[in-house]
Order: structure tokens, then C-alpha cells, then sequence
């Protein structure tokens, strides 16, 4: 199993996100995500719900199960049954996401999408985050704008902020302060280079190794899910 | 009943300095593209321009018709951001009010119920509270004593927005697969301006595709290709080409004069 690309590794690390998820709409963003959620339905959560990414819910078999226009989405959002798997620009030590600008708020340097659902979803509902490039400028001592709300600022009886998978490792924050830690690095990646790569102490006790996708997993990714391969451009090997 | 039908032109006619612009569709999807080409020849100024941002706003900003903008986003969705939003936004031209996008819905519905506010959740320990301190709290008054966002209605002066069908009195389809929030847009203004692909006497398919009727409609116009090179499905997809060639416009200012020209007309 050496030819185990790292973006399969992601891949499995999303889908894992999902265990236990159940009868919940699975809002993954990007590539990786999207893959890691269609491989967690048809291996360990089949009741998973997916869209299109525009209205439909979509059966694996790609027929329409449901409609589910933003408005719905939004519903969903605030009545809880979804697990988000959004992007960060920047995200703290504390789970705070940011998606909305790069500096002052008031005149950024440079601006980004807005804060989109992010402190919606944070406040209502599991949020994971998937991060394609590890490194200090996005694992910040302190996000510039809170988009995402974190454990340190967490308002409500919702707030659950689950997970950041990045292409070096998976973190979570089941600490006492609920600052981040190292559940385990992907294989070929040290804790050292995890902790380089981060602009603030992680928690690095009992770190563990993620686990490798199953053969069924792997033929899965490659010949049904992504058998053109674009997971490899978004995490280079 | 009454002929509502009129020109882009007559909408835009009655947009003055300072008003407050809804503009329907999301992102880049189902923008009323004839009517802000002619809001953006118009002499209309001073605007705050409320949307779920698409080419919409970039262009309004890049026009100098915004004095504020509020959204949730800005993207052109094929293309993540919208260079002339990034721009007006880092030059520090425009104001902004930035916010979740439920707390946009939830804005337009208090202002269709007539209501000074909804209770939500989002934004909650957020940083959009922060930037926007004129945004108040509120404390359930019932035994849970939960504090929530209060947030205050989005009223609009006028709406815009763009579906594929329309007859001449006001009642108007959509044929996609997202009605949006049009109806919210139209609900939440005091004058709504629907542009249609087709002004049509007698609708086809499902009557819960009439997302308005002519309560909510103040003006039609008819408006073949309307949402631009935003997409208008099932009608036609998004110009990805057209689109490209404005953003790179956008982002190469050299190229901009020569683009705005030929894409106004």
C-alpha cells in the first residue's frame, strides 16, 4: 500500500469526520471534503445527506432525493441536523475561522469572501475545517476577523467546533481550555514539522498516526469517486 | 387589472440619491443584470446596496453608485472574489455592513413582517457584532433567558431582481432550481421591479414556481438575457467567458474602459 498518496490520506481523514453523523446533512467545501463525505455514505454512514451543491439532494446514484434551496439550507442551519466542513483562510488555537479579510476590518489589506454562514453555522451546528496547506500564515496566534466563532468566544448551547483536517495532520480541541491539538499526523509527517508549520503551541500528547484508507476505500476514491485524479492537485504528494 | 410593463430605464428613473437598492439572485446566479446596467448609467448616487453579492456589487462599486454596501458575501462563485468589491473594500471607498447570511435573511424578513427585528442566533461571539456595534442583543423573556442577535430589519427602498417568466400585471416564475430570496427582496421594499426573460400571458409548469404575484410587483420589464452573464437557468448557464473577461478587466484596470463600454452597450 506504499503508492498511498497524502491526499488519500485526507480524503479518508474527512470521511472520518463524519462517523456516528447519521441522519445529517454533510456540508463539506472544496475538493477534499466533497470526497471525504461521499466515501463516508457509501462505507460507514450510508444515512448521510449530500447536495449538489446547488439545491438537490442527491442519492449516490446521483437521482434527486430532495430539494433543499438555500433558503431550506438556512432552516437546516439553525434547526442543527448538518455538519459543515468549510475552508479557512486563517484559524486560531482556539477554533476561531476567519473568511472575511486580511487585516484591519475596516480597510484590509486584502479583502476576502465575508463572513458567509460562518458564525451561523459555528453557533448552531458541528463545523469542522479543512485546511489544503498547513503553515503559520493560516494556524495563526489569533485570527485577524472572527468568522467562525472558537471555544474562547463561544456563545450559546450549540457551539460545537469538531475538527481541522490539514495536509499534515488532524486536530481537534478536546483539551481543558479546548486550545488545539495534534489527534494524530499523517503518515510521513513528523509532530515536529506539525508544530513548525504553526504559529502557536500545539497539544502533543498520545499523538497518534492517521490511519490509511482500506482497499475498499482506496478503489472507492480512484475509480468511482475521483478517477481523474484532481485530489492530487489539491494536495500535492 | 393593470399593465405593469415598463423600461429598465423607468425603473432605474425612479432610484434617486441615497436610496437603499436591493438587488435579488445569490452570488452570481439570476443577478438583474439589464436593470443594473442601467442603474449604472443612471445619475443615481449616494446608494446602499443590499445583496447576496455577485458581479452586482463589484460593478455598482466600480461605478461609484455605492456609498454602503451590505451582504454577506461577494463572489462570482466560478471565481471566488470579485476584484472591484476587493478594491473598493481595500481602498477603504465604500462603508459596509457585513454579515452572516442568515442574519441577511433574517434582516429582509423582519422588514417583510414589518417588524423592527428578528431574534437569531448567528453572530453570536462573531466578530460581524464587533464591526457593527449599532447590532443589539436581546434576552428571551421566557425561562431559558438565552441571549440572541436582535437583528434589525433590512428595509429597502427598492427591489430588483430578475426571474424567467412574468406576466404584464406583476406575477412572476421561476424556472431554476433556488427561487433565492426574491420574494423576500420584494416583500421587504417599498417599490419591486421584477425583469423576466419572457413576458408571458398564461404560465407553464407547477404554480409553486410563481414565487411573486402582483402584490409584491410594482413594475415588469421584459428583459431577454437579463441576468447577464450571470446564469438564468433553465434559460442558459452563466458566461463563464463574459465573466472571466470582467474580472480580468476588473483586476487589469488597463483593460477596464474598453470592457465597460462594450459590456454596457
Amino acid at each position: 500500500m506504499s503508492d498511498i498518496t497524502r491526499a488519500e490520506v485526507c480524503v479518508t481523514a474527512c470521511a472520518d469526520l463524519f462517523l456516528g453523523a447519521g441522519e445529517t446533512l454533510a456540508s463539506p467545501m472544496g475538493l477534499i471534503p466533497s470526497l471525504g463525505a461521499k466515501l463516508a455514505r457509501l462505507t460507514n454512514e450510508p444515512d448521510l445527506l449530500l447536495s449538489d451543491g446547488e439545491a438537490f439532494l442527491l442519492t449516490p446514484e446521483s437521482t434527486v432525493e430532495g430539494w433543499l434551496p438555500y433558503r431550506k439550507v438556512f432552516d437546516v442551519v439553525a434547526h442543527g441536523r448538518r455538519h459543515v466542513v468549510m475552508g479557512a483562510n486563517q484559524v486560531d488555537r482556539f477554533g476561531n475561522q476567519n473568511i472575511s479579510a486580511i487585516g484591519d476590518h475596516a480597510r484590509p489589506t486584502r479583502q476576502l469572501l465575508g463572513f458567509r454562514g460562518a458564525p451561523g453555522n459555528t453557533v448552531n451546528h458541528r463545523t469542522s475545517y479543512w485546511v489544503p496547506r498547513h503553515s503559520p500564515r493560516v494556524l495563526v496566534e489569533a485570527v485577524d476577523v472572527v468568522s467562525g466563532v472558537g471555544y474562547d468566544r463561544a456563545a450559546g448551547p450549540f457551539h460545537d467546533v469538531h475538527r481541522v483536517v490539514t495536509n499534515l495532520a488532524v486536530l481537534d480541541f478536546g483539551t481543558p481550555d479546548h486550545s488545539m491539538r495534534i489527534v494524530s499526523v499523517h503518515p510521513g509527517v513528523s509532530v515536529d514539522e506539525v508544530q513548525e508549520q504553526t504559529s502557536f503551541p500545539l497539544v502533543a500528547e498520545d499523538v497518534g498516526e492517521t490511519r490509511l484508507p482500506t482497499g475498499e476505500e482506496l478503489d472507492l476514491i480512484r475509480t468511482r469517486l475521483d478517477p481523474h485524479g484532481k485530489r492530487d492537485k489539491e494536495v500535492p504528494q | 387589472m393593470r399593465d405593469k410593463r415598463m423600461t429598465a430605464d423607468e425603473v432605474v428613473g425612479t432610484i434617486k440619491d441615497g436610496m437603499t437598492v436591493g438587488i435579488g439572485g445569490w452570488g452570481s446566479r439570476r443577478k438583474p443584470m439589464t436593470l443594473v446596467k442601467a442603474l449604472l448609467k443612471s445619475p443615481a448616487a449616494d446608494l446602499t446596496v443590499v445583496t447576496y453579492g455577485g458581479p452586482d456589487a463589484g460593478l455598482l462599486c466600480a461605478a461609484g453608485k455605492v456609498r454602503k454596501l451590505v451582504y454577506g458575501f461577494v463572489s462570482l462563485d466560478s471565481i471566488p472574489y470579485d476584484p472591484w468589491f476587493k478594491r473598493a473594500r481595500e481602498t477603504g471607498a465604500i462603508e459596509v455592513l457585513e454579515l452572516d447570511e442568515g442574519m441577511f435573511q433574517t434582516g429582509l424578513r423582519a422588514a417583510a413582517h414589518r417588524l423592527p427585528f428578528l431574534p437569531i442566533r448567528a453572530g453570536l461571539g462573531s466578530d460581524v457584532l464587533t464591526y457593527a456595534p449599532e447590532l443589539k442583543t436581546v434576552r428571551s423573556p421566557y425561562d431559558d433567558g438565552e441571549e440572541l442577535v436582535a437583528m434589525p430589519a433590512l428595509k429597502l427602498d427598492v427591489a430588483l431582481v430578475h426571474l424567467n417568466r412574468a406576466d404584464k400585471h406583476g406575477n412572476a416564475q421561476y424556472l431554476g432550481p433556488d427561487p433565492y430570496f426574491d420574494d423576500l427582496f420584494c416583500l421587504a421594499a417599498d417599490r419591486r421591479y421584477v425583469s423576466c426573460e419572457q413576458v408571458v400571458e398564461a404560465f407553464d409548469g407547477p404554480p409553486q414556481t410563481l414565487l411573486l404575484n402582483r402584490m409584491m410587483v410594482d413594475g415588469v420589464v421584459e428583459a431577454p438575457g437579463g441576468a447577464g452573464f450571470t446564469s438564468c437557468v433553465p434559460d442558459y448557464g452563466r458566461d463563464e467567458a463574459l465573466q472571466r473577461e470582467y474580472a480580468n478587466a476588473a483586476t487589469d484596470l488597463g483593460q477596464w474602459p474598453d470592457f465597460y463600454e462594450r459590456f454596457l452597450g
